[in-house]
Formats: structure tokens, sequence, C-alpha cells
């Protein structure tokens, strides 16, 4: 390859100061070619079943409707979609923004190697969003489709865009994870810890499989400080019409948008304290 | 202790060990000496029991590692190329845990784990996790883990491989003391200095096979003059200066840094250079090491 | 050991094994004390969030569930059993899979302990016995959580707690065999891929009756469905003398798993 010599010597900065965001993106592109197949294999199998099991499966022994739109009961398989897509999203997230994470800083110090670059440690952290932005954006579109596939979106058209809902969901939960994540300087099992007492619980408890007034009310607090439950109820909203009243519609929104720069702040406080230190 | 004739391993078309033969006497240090790549950790494997040879004969201990490796290990202490301590128990728990994989009682490896933990110096340290030890601690405590069964032979696979000055010179320190002890070593190196320090005798190995054999100062002796200058004179131009130094001492070896003059006397050879109008940049003169022995068999040099 | 009968240069199973297992369990439990305990507590916890979640939550929308026999079940009590199975399953395929690869790729943990005198046997035995024992412990908490929520319908439930060992053993044994065909952490996602299938078609949630006989004979070559009938079962008192044939087969599933592990470990580790 050649390169334009500069009159001082030195290589090109400016592109990197534009596109040094990226130039990482790209790079973590090409990491996940590596478990690419089972991105693929995953993304497409895992709603494949849920809608399967669950939808078609599980609903034939409701006997009670779960939820119902403006034009009466709906189907239990789209009561459920929605909440499905978004925590595929949301699964997406805790894989990339916790190992991957203490990966970069401490496993393999990757990015450390990039920190010696030009590039800024906010490029670097927004270069890993954009990357698991794509990756998200390929399970929820996937979900979409699958999802009216089997009859189970309330209007068609909404498959153009329950994935964007999905994603915000995702980066509702992901960002500030991902900036926790940055803060961890040690593996102590924390990971499965998240896992296993905040994801499963709140995918559990997150008015996912019935409404979150099945629940008794000391309970519902888990949806309230959920991202997967306000994602969710606006999926609904949007694929069969669920009845919310307008507040509440707003609270969601407020709620994910501010989870979303809330975390990212957080995220790009900690890259950069961490790698400018 | 130890006798293989013609030891050979193959992993598919690659022979990593091409037919070696040698013997280790009870009481003895013996070193394998050789670069990177020559066989040494694979020779080691199949000391060791937890490797299958390929061909030849082998005997530890009076027993053949293929029918008896449960029995061989239980009178062998290892320690590795890189380190593998169990990183998620104490330096105390390490040692007392490796115990029990011998099936010895509890209270003596508790006993034993005390005494260890004082002899590799690290009696302060005894419940810091593995990860809070510094490098040359965790080398230290994988030698005390390796003498927990009291083996009647210790293996050491490059022991003082990346650690500094210091301490490799602790680390030497303890092993000389086991050799006082009468423990049997088998070390791999590819220090010279190391082998100096620890070998009685040696065979210098490469491509899988035995070059020569012998105590270190015997295979200076054989293979090398007392003395060597060492002359640099830039990159482009030790080639050209060899040329015109073709006729000085007893022999000459030209590598891409520097051209080494080997004689009895170095001194004289400084003088001579300086004789036919050559000025290095720098020059030195040394005793000659076994980097020289294996310079002289292999023409390669050892650290590349 | 005899002179006259010198074993072939294979060196039997005495090469594999100094009977010592218990030295490397006692290890894992030494390790599992400086541990974090959080994480094994979470072990308990998980299926017992489901069980709220699904059976008491979604159970007001399901009603009651008819088992083959015809007998009546509320659902709760209906996919505890499931819930069961299916963290005996976690449980021993975690411990068998990526806790065994990660130990001998990244901690170099067996190759330490193979410098002793154990063998590779040694080794598998005591983590299979270790993930037994963990697994153990945790099914008796949940069956007790079961007990008192009513969820055990007869006496024969105090039987799902060898049964939860017999089917953790079958996995355990499986997934080692597993392990030691894989070479990197890629591989290794792929037991999840074929996990989840198993989890959501396995009757866990739900009778297998609704969907197409194609399907169900593929879920029925399963081992889940296996063992989540089994242990429904025995704490449902549900048990048809079919039953035996789910033991039989995890009994199967535990002899073909040791037979690859010891000659995989034979491969990989004294060769």
């Amino acid at each position: 390859m050649s390169t334009t010599t500069l009159p001082d010597g030195a290589a090109p900065e400016a592109p990197v100061r534009r596109l040094g965001a990226w130039y990482v993106a790209e790079y973590r592109l090409r990491a996940m070619k590596a478990y690419g197949w089972t991105i693929v294999v995953g993304g497409l199998g895992s709603p494949l079943l849920y809608l399967l099991g669950l939808g078609m499966g599980l609903a034939t022994f409701i006997d009670t409707p779960v939820a119902s739109g403006p034009h009466g009961p709906v189907d239990y398989v789209v009561f459920v979609a929605p909440a499905l897509l978004v925590t595929a999203a949301i699964s997406v997230a805790t894989e990339e923004f916790t190992y991957v994470i203490m990966e970069g800083f401490r496993w393999r110090k990757l990015f450390w190697g990039v920190n010696a670059t030009p590039v800024e440690p906010s490029q670097l952290a927004g270069g890993i969003v954009i990357a698991v932005l794509v990756r998200m954006l390929f399970t929820t579109v996937a979900y979409a489709v699958l999802a009216l596939a089997f009859g189970a979106l309330g209007h068609p058209w909404t498959v153009l865009v329950l994935p964007f809902v999905g994603i915000l969901g995702g980066l509702a939960f992901g960002l500030p994870l991902m900036a926790y994540s940055a803060g961890l300087t040690e593996d102590k099992g924390q990971f499965a810890i998240v896992q296993r007492f905040i994801f499963t619980p709140m995918f559990l408890f997150s008015g996912t499989f019935y409404p979150l007034s099945t629940l008794p009310g000391w309970l519902h607090w888990i949806g309230w400080v959920s991202p997967l439950w306000h994602a969710t109820q606006l999926g609904r909203v949007i694929s069969y019409g669920e009845s919310e009243p307008g507040w509440l519609i707003a609270v969601h929104v407020v709620v994910l948008v501010g989870l979303i720069v809330g975390g990212w702040l957080a995220v790009r406080r900690r890259f950069t304290r961490r790698l400018r230190a | 202790m130890v006798a293989a004739r013609g030891l050979t391993k193959r992993f598919g078309d690659f022979v990593a060990v091409d037919g070696i033969d040698f013997e280790v006497a009870p009481g003895e240090s013996f070193g394998l000496l050789g670069p990177n790549g020559a066989g040494k950790s694979t020779t080691m494997r199949m000391v060791g029991a937890v490797s299958a040879r390929s061909g030849g004969d082998l005997t530890v201990l009076g027993l053949d590692p293929d029918d008896h490796g449960p029995r061989i290990r239980a009178q062998l202490g290892v320690v590795p190329q890189e380190d593998n301590l169990d990183g998620e128990l104490t330096a105390r728990g390490n040692l007392v845990t490796y115990g029990r994989y011998f099936g010895i009682p509890r209270s003596v490896c508790a006993q034993r784990a005390t005494e260890l933990l004082e002899f590799a110096q690290l009696s302060e340290r005894a419940d810091a996790k593995v990860d809070e030890l510094s490098g040359g601690m965790k080398r230290r405590l994988t030698i005390a883990r390796a003498l927990v069964n009291e083996p009647r032979l210790l293996m050491l696979d490059e022991p003082t491989t990346g650690l500094d000055p210091q301490a490799r010179h602790i680390l030497w320190d303890r092993l000389f003391r086991l050799k006082e002890q009468g423990t049997t070593l088998v070390v791999t190196t590819h220090f010279m200095d190391e082998a100096e320090q620890l070998c009685e005798r040696l065979v210098v190995v490469d491509h899988g096979q035995i070059m020569a054999e012998g105590s270190p100062a015997e295979l200076i002796r054989r293979y090398s003059s007392r003395e060597v200058a060492e002359l640099r004179f830039g990159t482009d131009r030790n080639e050209a200066a060899a040329r015109v130094l073709a006729e000085v001492g007893d022999r000459l070896e030209i590598l891409p840094d520097r051209v080494l003059v080997y004689a009895s006397d170095g001194e004289a050879i400084l003088e001579q250079v300086a004789a036919r109008g050559l000025r290095p940049t720098t020059s030195l003169v040394r005793r000659s090491s076994l980097e020289d022995v294996f310079l002289r068999l292999t023409g390669r040099s050892l650290i590349e | 050991m005899s002179d006259v009968l010198a074993p072939g240069r294979s060196g039997g199973v005495s090469a594999l094994y100094a009977g010592n297992a218990r030295a490397v369990v006692a290890r894992n439990l030494a390790a599992t004390k400086t541990s974090n305990w959080t994480v094994v507590l979470s072990g308990f916890f998980e299926p017992v969030f489901y069980l709220f979640a699904m059976g008491v939550g979604l159970g007001t929308y399901v009603g009651d569930v008819t088992l083959p026999s015809g007998l009546h079940v509320e659902y709760a009590a209906y996919i505890a059993p499931g819930l069961l199975a299916v963290s005996a399953m976690n449980g021993a395929v975690y411990d068998s899979t990526w806790n065994v690869f990660f130990k001998m790729r990244f901690a170099r943990l067996y190759e330490a302990m193979l410098a002793t005198s154990l063998g590779p046997l040694d080794v598998a035995f005591g983590e299979i016995s270790y993930a037994l024992l963990r697994g153990a412990v945790y099914a008796t908490g949940f069956l007790t959580v079961m007990q008192v929520m009513g969820l055990n319908l007869s006496w024969t439930a105090v039987l799902a707690l060898p049964a939860v060992v017999l089917v953790a053993f079958g996995f355990a044994s499986f997934g080692m065999a597993i392990t030691s065909l894989m070479k990197t952490f890629q591989q290794m996602d792929w037991i999840n891929i074929v996990l989840l299938p198993m989890f959501l078609l396995s009757a866990t949630f739900f009778p297998i009756s609704v969907y197409p006989a194609p399907l169900q004979w593929l879920i029925q070559a399963m081992p889940l469905w296996h063992a989540v009938e089994l242990v429904r079962g025995l704490t449902t008192g549900d048990l048809p003398p079919s039953t035996w044939w789910h033991v039989v087969y995890f009994v199967a599933m535990i002899g073909i798993g040791l037979t690859v592990t010891t000659r995989r470990l034979r491969a990989l580790f004294l060769a």
C-alpha cells in the first residue's frame, strides 16, 4: 500500500478525528465474524423457537385471554411477540457489553492497543456501540420478519417500526451496563450475577408473558425500573394498539431515552477516565 | 533415574524429538540446552509420563511411562515452562491441594505446605491469592508445589525464563540448595548462564537431536577456545572486516551484528586487529561460554 | 504390578486412573469456598424465579393441565418438575462444558493435575462428581420450595432427588465427551444453540401433544424430554411402567458419554 507522505512525515490524523469511531466499529464487526454463525443461527433460531414454543404451543393452553386491543382480545403470540423482540435486543446487549468490555480492558488489553493510536476513548466506545447496533439491528429485524410470518404482529406495517423499539430497549439496558463493565477491574463473577439476578428476573417479571398487573403489587416496581417493560409496552401499543394512557406512553419514551443518554455519558466518562488516567 | 534410547516423538509428519539417547544418574543435575523449538519440552513431557513416545525406549525410575504413568508421576516434581498455578486458591491452598492429588494425607500436606512456603520465602504471602503474587513469587511457588510429594526427580522446564535478574538469582539459590540435598534435577534452558549455574552435565539439543554431551567446562574446552574477542564494525561492515581478519585467531564467526574471534588470548587478538588497521566501534574480550559451543555446533545462536 | 503380565503399550485403565477422584472434588470445594457466594447461590434462585413467574403468574391464565394418564394438575405443579429437570441439565452441562473447557484451555489446571499421580479419569470423575454434588444441593433446595408450595403431589417426590442426579450424570458425562472434542470458544457457543430448543420444546412448559407427530418423535429422542417426564412422574405420582425407559435412556447416555470421554482423554493427554 502506498501512503502520501505529509510534509512533516507524520501519518495523516485528520480522518481519524472524523472517522475514528467507524474504524473501531469496523474492527469490532470483523471480530464478530469469529462467532458470526452463532449470531446468525441464534438470531434466526431463537425467535423461531420462542414464537413456536410460547406463541403457538403454550398459547393453546391459555384459557383466559391475556390482552386485548381496540378490536377485542388478541392472540397470545401477538401479545408476547414485542416482548420477545425487545428481550432479544437486550440479550445482544448483555453479551456484547460485558465480556467484550472486560476482554478489551483487562484480559486481552485490546483497548490499550487502540488507545496508543489517534483514536479517542470516546470514539473507541462509540465504535463498539455502533458495531453492537448493527448486530442488534440484524437480530431485531429477523425477529420482526419472523413475527410477521407467524402472524404475530397486529398490523403488518409495524414490521418496519418494531426493530427500532427493540434497539431502544437494547440500548437503554445496554449502555448503563457497558458503563458498569468499563468500571470493573477484576472479574469476580459480576457478569454472572448481572445475568441471573438482573437479566433473568427482568425477563420474567416485566410483563413479558402476561400483563404486569397480574403480579402482586409489591413486584410491580420491577416493571417500572425495567427498560424491557417500557420498550415492550411501546411495542405493544404500536403492534396491536394496546390501550395505554398518553402520559404513560410519554413515560416509556422518557425512561428509555433517559437511560440511553445517561448511559452513554457514563460510558464516555468511564472510558476516558480509565484510558487517560 | 532416567534412561532414553532412540527416544522419538512425531506429531504427524513433524519429528519433534529425533531418536535421542541419554541417561540421568541419581543425585545428578542434568541439563537439556537448546533454542526454542529444539524438542526440549516434548522430551520433558515424555519423561514426565504425560506424553506417549512414538518410538524408542524410555524408562523413568525403572518403569515404562506408557504403562505406569501414575506410579512414575507420583515420584516426580514437575515445574512447567509456564506457571499453571490454581488461580482460585491461595498460595497455601495450592500446595495443600496439589499434595492431595498425590493422595498424601491432609495433615501431612498442611505441614509440608508450611515448610515449603518457608523454603520458597513466601510464608508472609501464604494466604494471598495467586494473582496477587509477582512473577518471581509465582515461580517459587510452582517450584515449592513440585516438591510437595518429596519427589525423587525434579524436572524444571525453563525455570527462570521471563524473570528479572534478581528473581533469577533467588531462584537459582533455592535450586542449588535442593541439589546440595541430593535431589536429582533435570533442567531445560536456553540460557547459557543458567546451564552453567545449575547443570553438572548437559546435552546440547537442536532440531530434536543431541549435538554434544558433557559438563559445561568440558563442552567449552572441546568446542571453543578459552577466550573470545567480540568486535562490532557496524551493520554493513562486519563481512568486509572479517575478510581482513581471516588469518587471526583460531576461528571466526560472523554474525549480523558482530564478528567473534576465538583464541586463547583475547587481548592479543585486539592488538592484531589494530595492527591490520581496523577500528571496531566497540570491542570486548570475554571467556568462552556455552553460547559459543552452541554457535560452533549449529551455526546459529541460541536466542534468535 | 506383575512383571509377567506386562501390559501392552496402551497401558490399560491403570495409566488413566489412580483412584483419587476425591482430590479433584476437594479442590473444587476449596475453590468454591473462596469464590463469589452470590454466584453460587444464583444457581438455586434461577429455577425459583421461573417457577414464580411462569407457574404462579402465567398459571392464572393457563388453569389445570391434563397428564397423559388423565390426572389434572395445576399449572405450577406441572412446570415445577420440568424446571427442576431443566436446571439439572443446565448445571450439569455448564459444569462439564464451559467450566471444563476453561480449566483445560485457559487456566491449564488439568495440565497441573496430570503432572501428579492423577490420571485423566480421576480428573473426569472428580469434575463430574462435583457437578453432581452441586446439582443435588440445588435440587434439594428446589424440592423444598416445591414442598412448601404444595407442588409435590406424591410421596414418590422423594425419589426425584436421585432421579435428578441420574439426569445430571447423563448430561455431565455427555457434555464432557463433547467438550473433549471442542477446540475453540466459538464451537462452544453451539452447545447453547442445542440447549435452547430442548428447553423450549421438551414439555417443560406444556405437553408436546400440541405438536405434529414427527416433531413429537424428534422431541422424544432428546434427553431433556426423558428427564422432564421422569421427574414429573415422580413429583406428581403419575408413574406408568414406561417410566423405566427414561431411566434406561440415561443409563445409556452415561455409558456412551464415559466411553467417549475416556477415549478422548487418552488421545488428548497421553498422546
